[in-house]
């Protein structure tokens, strides 16, 4: 028996009167991967944004049912808390632009208000850095602006960025779709590596990803959760005619 | 992190994002409020001489402090001729300059030559305008008048006319480029691969497309002259009764403002001139709406 | 269909004359600037000596009038009405561009607009009634009063323009971490407006500097040197009306001067916020 690190109780969302997500039901095990699938507008996006509360933005959004992270309801607890433990790497790459690399990094303790020996820091950057893969080719311009990077490297640093705040879960929105095949083959490597340490969730709209590095994949559709599976099951052999659609291309 | 330090943390956290709100909305509201406080300002300013002189106030002819004799009709009528002639002097020159630049010569040195001298223009300060209208145009006015047998005062109303075209052309000319950039690509661009020349193109698609727009431009540049003070100030000759033709010496409300503000005896004098003060602010404030409102419609179409 | 050729000759020829025309019209514009410029780098650099600059202004027929308290009096009342202005407008237009859509916010662009277009003599009256009448005298604040004013809805516009340009997913970015939006705002995405931020400040600057009519009854002029702001302050641009109109040769000579140092800096402003904002423009 896994371990659960997330549990998703009869959850829905809302963006007004429009209903997102329709009575989710499912539990995310510890230090696994976990790939959310389906087309667009399905809701896979606002899901993983409810997770870190980040849907509620919108002044619009509601939310029903719960999400328990080890037990205690995300909802009864202040967003900034929610984030610090649970991080977030979106799609289009974003380094604070103000910023040097070395303070991109350390930018979730400094922003709030969390004081660090210079030896912390270092430490705290330099490690980040070289478990997101990126420390050999940065570690001589730590203090320049991050924008000069490529993309590839961009997104590495933001990963760098989430993972420094030592977070349990670390959520991906379509981490790679922006980017250039060598680049997005660097980062799925990159989270065959993380998954060692952090609960992995992440959304993709590229099948292949998800069965290359997923160990569990769920697919949605129309904002229900249509199957919930191990990777290779959905894959070869899905048990509802919806998901097998979707994997022979059926639509997309 | 204990129960505690965690509360008193989110209680601080709240405070200050509620501060922060507090802060952005009220600066916000300050301009409302700040917007509102000058209109009624000028209104309670008015009423002393509203109650002495009503209607007259726009329909007389004069203006004579001593007697309590408050009509405005001379300034609204300098105000309105300058402006109108600042803007028939200054429509071509504006035309030409958008034209120029939005068709003709989009990018290179000619371009940035002429995009630095409009820049400059509006950049030069009123008063220096003032100025060099006295020091040019007023002597060269003055001979013009003699030579067609008038009083050479040299200032006057064509020479207030002339500096306001001047002014004016930076503005007008920046609203006409927006106006004409407006005209969508595709039906220029149908028009010259049916051979048009350019002068085609520019004659038949895109200036009636932008009329509207150019009535716009007119209101607007109509509410940003009849607010010019100084360079008027200096060339309107300070005459306060109705203009005979051009060549005669007048005032505009803003000028009369200018000169007479602070040498306002009674309570009663002061209050006719902010009576002209929120006249201005009132018809400035309605073109300056109303040819707004037209460009955003045209920029939605 | 024949082919008419003479027509064509005649569209052509239309088409150049009307650029040729086009071309010399605006040129035309250009000439009165030339004109002004000239004269004024001209006569007005042989107006200005060392005395020019240190000198307060001499009785009528004296030589060696200078500006110097019009030079201290502009600086003071572009400080204080920075002072003012500057806060209360990049607030305002941060709120404006965190809240696009909103009523409040779509009649405080409204008042915005229409607060710009308020001619400059109807300000310096609104600030008469308010600053100068309670208290019975001019003063150098009653004329940043007016000057403020008429800084804030330039201010407010570019602040929300600048920060509108910010992309929302940065925005995001910081939120993700646990940071409060508050900080988010004041930390990251204000940070990443400063150019357009101060460049639109320096704009304002740059428009206020050169203003004669909100000051003619509110800060009012003053001979002597004065850093007191509730006394009368002199203005570079107030000497230059006083002294453009008199009848007297010595004081038009250094209208000229004062017209040149005036320009000069204003151009000068102008230019240094074109060079900042292209140095510290941060790409996204």
């Amino acid at each position: 028996m896994e371990d659960t690190i997330l549990k998703v109780n009869d959850f829905s969302a809302f963006f007004g009167t429009n209903q997102i997500l329709k009575n989710i039901n499912m539990t995310f095990p510890v230090k696994k991967v976990v790939a959310m699938m389906g087309p667009s507008g399905c809701g896979k996006t606002t899901f993983i944004r409810c997770i870190n509360r980040m849907h509620e933005l919108n002044p619009d959004a509601h939310t029903e049912g719960a999400i328990y992270l080890h037990q205690e309801d995300i909802y009864e607890m202040l967003p900034i808390f929610i984030r610090r433990r649970i991080g977030m790497v979106f799609q289009r790459p974003n380094p604070f632009p103000t910023m040097s690399i070395f303070e991109n990094v350390i930018a979730g303790y400094t922003l709030n208000g969390i004081k660090l020996k210079k030896t912390e820091k270092q430490e705290i950057v330099e490690d980040s850095l070289k478990k997101a893969a990126l420390w050999n080719e940065v570690k001589d311009a730590l203090h320049r602006r991050g924008t000069f990077l490529s993309g590839g490297q961009q997104q590495r640093l933001c990963i760098a960025r989430a993972i420094a705040m030592k977070p349990e879960i670390l959520l991906l929105d379509e981490p790679t779709s922006a980017l250039d095949p060598i680049s997005t083959y660097n980062i799925e490597e990159l989270l065959l590596e993380l998954k060692k340490h952090y609960t992995i969730i992440i959304v993709t709209h590229n099948m292949q990803q998800a069965s290359r590095i997923s160990d569990k994949t769920a697919f949605f559709y129309l904002g229900e959760l249509v199957e919930y599976d191990e990777t290779i099951n959905i894959f070869t052999k899905p048990k509802e005619i919806r998901t097998q659609n979707y994997i022979t291309g059926r639509f997309g | 992190m204990s129960q505690t330090t965690t509360a008193r943390q989110a209680k601080g956290i709240k405070f200050k994002e509620g501060l922060f709100k507090w802060t952005m909305s009220n600066s916000a509201l300050f301009s409302i409020l700040l917007l509102s406080a000058i209109f009624v300002t000028l209104f309670i300013g008015s009423l002393p001489a509203i109650k002495v002189s009503t209607y007259h106030f726009l329909t007389g002819t004069t203006w004579d402090p001593m007697t309590n004799r408050y009509g405005a009709l001379p300034f609204l009528t300098g105000t309105v001729i300058t402006s109108f002639l600042a803007l028939v002097i200054s429509f071509p020159f504006a035309l030409a300059l958008a034209l120029l630049l939005g068709e003709f010569y989009r990018k290179g040195v000619i371009a940035d030559i002429f995009k630095n001298v409009i820049e400059l223009m509006a950049g030069v300060p009123s008063v220096i305008y003032g100025f060099g209208a006295l020091y040019f145009l007023t002597p060269a006015i003055a001979r013009l008048e003699g030579g067609l047998g008038y009083p050479t005062f040299g200032v006057g109303i064509l020479s207030a006319s002339i500096v306001l075209a001047i002014m004016v052309i930076p503005y007008w000319t920046s609203i006409a480029r927006e106006v004409i950039s407006l005209t969508p690509n595709d039906i220029r661009e149908a028009a010259y691969s049916l051979g048009a020349t350019r002068f085609e193109v520019i004659r038949y698609t895109i200036l009636p497309y932008t009329r509207t727009g150019i009535i716009a431009g007119m209101l607007l540049a109509m509410g940003r002259a009849l607010g010019e003070t100084m360079a008027v100030t200096m060339v309107i000759g300070n005459t306060n009764a109705l203009p005979k033709n051009i060549f005669s010496t007048s005032q505009t409300m803003a000028s009369v403002i200018a000169n007479e503000f602070t040498e306002a005896t009674t309570d009663t004098y002061l209050s006719a001139l902010i009576e002209v003060g929120l006249l201005l602010f009132i018809v400035s404030a309605i073109l300056n709406v109303l040819g707004k409102q037209i460009i955003k419609r045209l920029g939605k179409i | 269909m024949r082919y008419n050729g003479n027509k064509t000759k005649g569209r052509i020829l239309t088409d150049y004359f009307f650029k040729w025309l086009t071309l010399a019209i605006s040129s035309i514009c250009a000439v009165p600037l030339i004109l002004i410029l000239y004269f004024i780098v001209s006569k007005g650099i042989s107006a200005i000596n060392w005395q020019f600059f240190v000198n307060i202004p001499a009785p009528v027929g004296e030589k060696g009038g200078g500006v110097l308290n019009d030079i201290i009096g502009t600086v003071m009342l572009v400080i204080m009405a920075s002072a003012i202005a500057i806060p209360i407008a990049v607030i305002a237009g941060v709120y404006l561009a965190e809240n696009k859509n909103s009523p409040t916010a779509n009649l405080v662009r409204f008042c915005a607009e229409i607060l710009q277009g308020v001619p400059s003599i109807v300000i310096g009256v609104i600030a008469y009634i308010w600053v100068v009448k309670p208290f019975h005298h001019f003063s150098a604040i009653s004329g940043s009063v007016a000057l403020a004013i008429m800084m804030l809805p330039v201010i407010i516009r570019t602040t929300e323009e600048t920060i509108k340009m910010v992309p929302n997913h940065i925005k995001e970015g910081s939120l993700a971490l646990g940071v409060p939006y508050y900080k988010t705002m004041l930390r990251i995405i204000i940070p990443c407006g400063y150019s357009g931020i101060i460049s639109g400040i320096i704009i304002s600057v740059a428009r206020i500097a050169g203003e004669t009519a909100p000051l003619l009854f509110t800060s009012f002029g003053n001979p002597y040197i004065s850093y007191n702001p509730v006394k009368p302050i002199g203005s570079l641009p107030q000497t230059i009306f006083l002294y453009a109109m008199s009848p007297y040769a010595d004081w038009i000579q250094q209208a000229w001067g004062a017209s040149f140092i005036l320009l000069s800096c204003i151009l000068i402003i102008s230019l240094v916020s074109k060079f900042l904002t292209r140095r510290w423009k941060i790409q996204f």
